[in-house]
């Protein structure tokens, strides 16, 4: 009974892969061929791992053009987005403005960026401690 | 002498009337369903007397940006000019079956979604013209929330002053702290819009913020 219960599981979660994308890849990008290659990613069904975070008004910008694909991309229903900063203690505002600087200064490499379409990742639940990835059956 | 003297008195007798008469883009932004036209409708109703937009439990209720110009607030002997600027909910995803649980039909379902997510794109793009933006969050709910970090980065990139407002304090799941100790570069005050709590600190720190537009 297990064991079926276990194929069950395999089997719900097949047609999709994780992908990790080193910031090499994209420190060369300007703004627009980045978020252009992020979706292409997004859209193949893949949960993408971005080593480091994108721009503020980049992240606004995906969040726009993600949100302008739901209707016109076949069963495509958005994105959930998580970025995790190493910047130590201080709370998510203070890592937040150190990501910024950071990212001015060509990088944030101790973040973590972790996107993924809706219809695979349900939720990313966070607190400063850990991050869960929960996704749908 | 005498003339330039003159002429520094009557230019800061007319700048200082000009800055006071300017009105100042007041925008709200946050995730659905947290409280945002509540907030804009009871500032509007306590100084015009009117309310701005509809409410609803359903989520993205508000689907157009919506404002009131020219809502002159006062508080305490100083007057300032606001144009409130009401926004539909950011959120990442949109999904027409969350809305059939609120017993709507499918064909309303799918209207709404298309509809919540013109919406979003339509608050986007307003945060280019804000002049302050309130970030109003939900006291009940988990505030590390990837939209929340990304609007207020956005919003400190470009140097827009931004207050942090927790509503639904009324709330027994409310929790101040746990949004205190998210954002503790800000003053988080706690409110509740539906039952008009704690709008004087909320008023004070309006006044206060307008001074770094």
């Amino acid at each position: 009974m297990a064991k079926k219960r276990g194929a069950e599981k395999i089997g719900n979660l097949k047609g999709f892969s994780i992908q990790f994308l080193p910031y090499s890849e994209i420190r060369g990008l300007n703004s627009d061929d980045r978020i252009r290659k992020i979706l292409d990613i997004i859209l193949g069904n893949n949960i993408l791992i971005i080593q480091g975070r994108l721009t503020p008004n980049e992240e606004t910008r995906l969040i726009g053009d993600t949100i302008a694909m739901v209707g016109h991309v076949k069963s495509f229903k958005g994105v959930e987005l998580a970025v995790i900063s190493g910047n130590g203690d201080g709370g998510m505002f203070r890592r937040m403005t150190k990501g910024l600087a950071n990212a001015l200064a060509g990088g944030d490499f101790s973040a973590i960026t972790i996107i993924g379409p809706a219809t695979i990742v349900k939720e990313i639940k966070r607190n400063p401690k850990k991050i869960e990835l929960f996704l749908n059956r | 002498m005498a003339i330039k003297i003159f002429g520094n008195f009557f230019g800061r007798i007319f700048s200082s009337l000009f800055k006071n008469k300017r009105e100042i883009k007041l925008g709200f932004y946050g995730p659905p369903n947290v409280g945002k036209t509540s907030l804009a409708n009871r500032i509007c109703k306590d100084f015009t007397g009117e309310e701005l937009g509809s409410v609803s439990k359903i989520p993205h209720e508000t689907r157009n940006v919506q404002f009131k110009e020219k809502v002159e607030i006062a508080y305490k002997g100083k007057k300032l000019v606001f144009k409130l600027v009401d926004t539909p909910g950011i959120a990442t995803k949109i999904d027409y079956e969350d809305f059939l649980k609120y017993k709507m039909g499918k064909k309303e379902a799918k209207t709404r979604a298309k509809e919540a997510t013109q919406g979003i794109i339509e608050s986007i793009k307003w945060l280019d013209d804000m002049d302050m933006v309130v970030i109003v969050l939900d006291a009940t709910e988990n505030p590390y929330n990837q939209v929340n970090i990304t609007i207020i980065g956005n919003l400190v990139a470009r140097k827009i002053p931004v207050l942090i407002v927790a509503n639904k304090v009324d709330l027994k799941k409310a929790d101040l702290k746990r949004i205190e100790a998210a954002f503790p570069e800000y003053d988080v005050i706690g409110i509740s819009a539906r039952y008009g709590k704690n709008l004087e600190e909320f008023y004070e720190s309006i006044f206060k913020l307008s001074k770094k537009v």
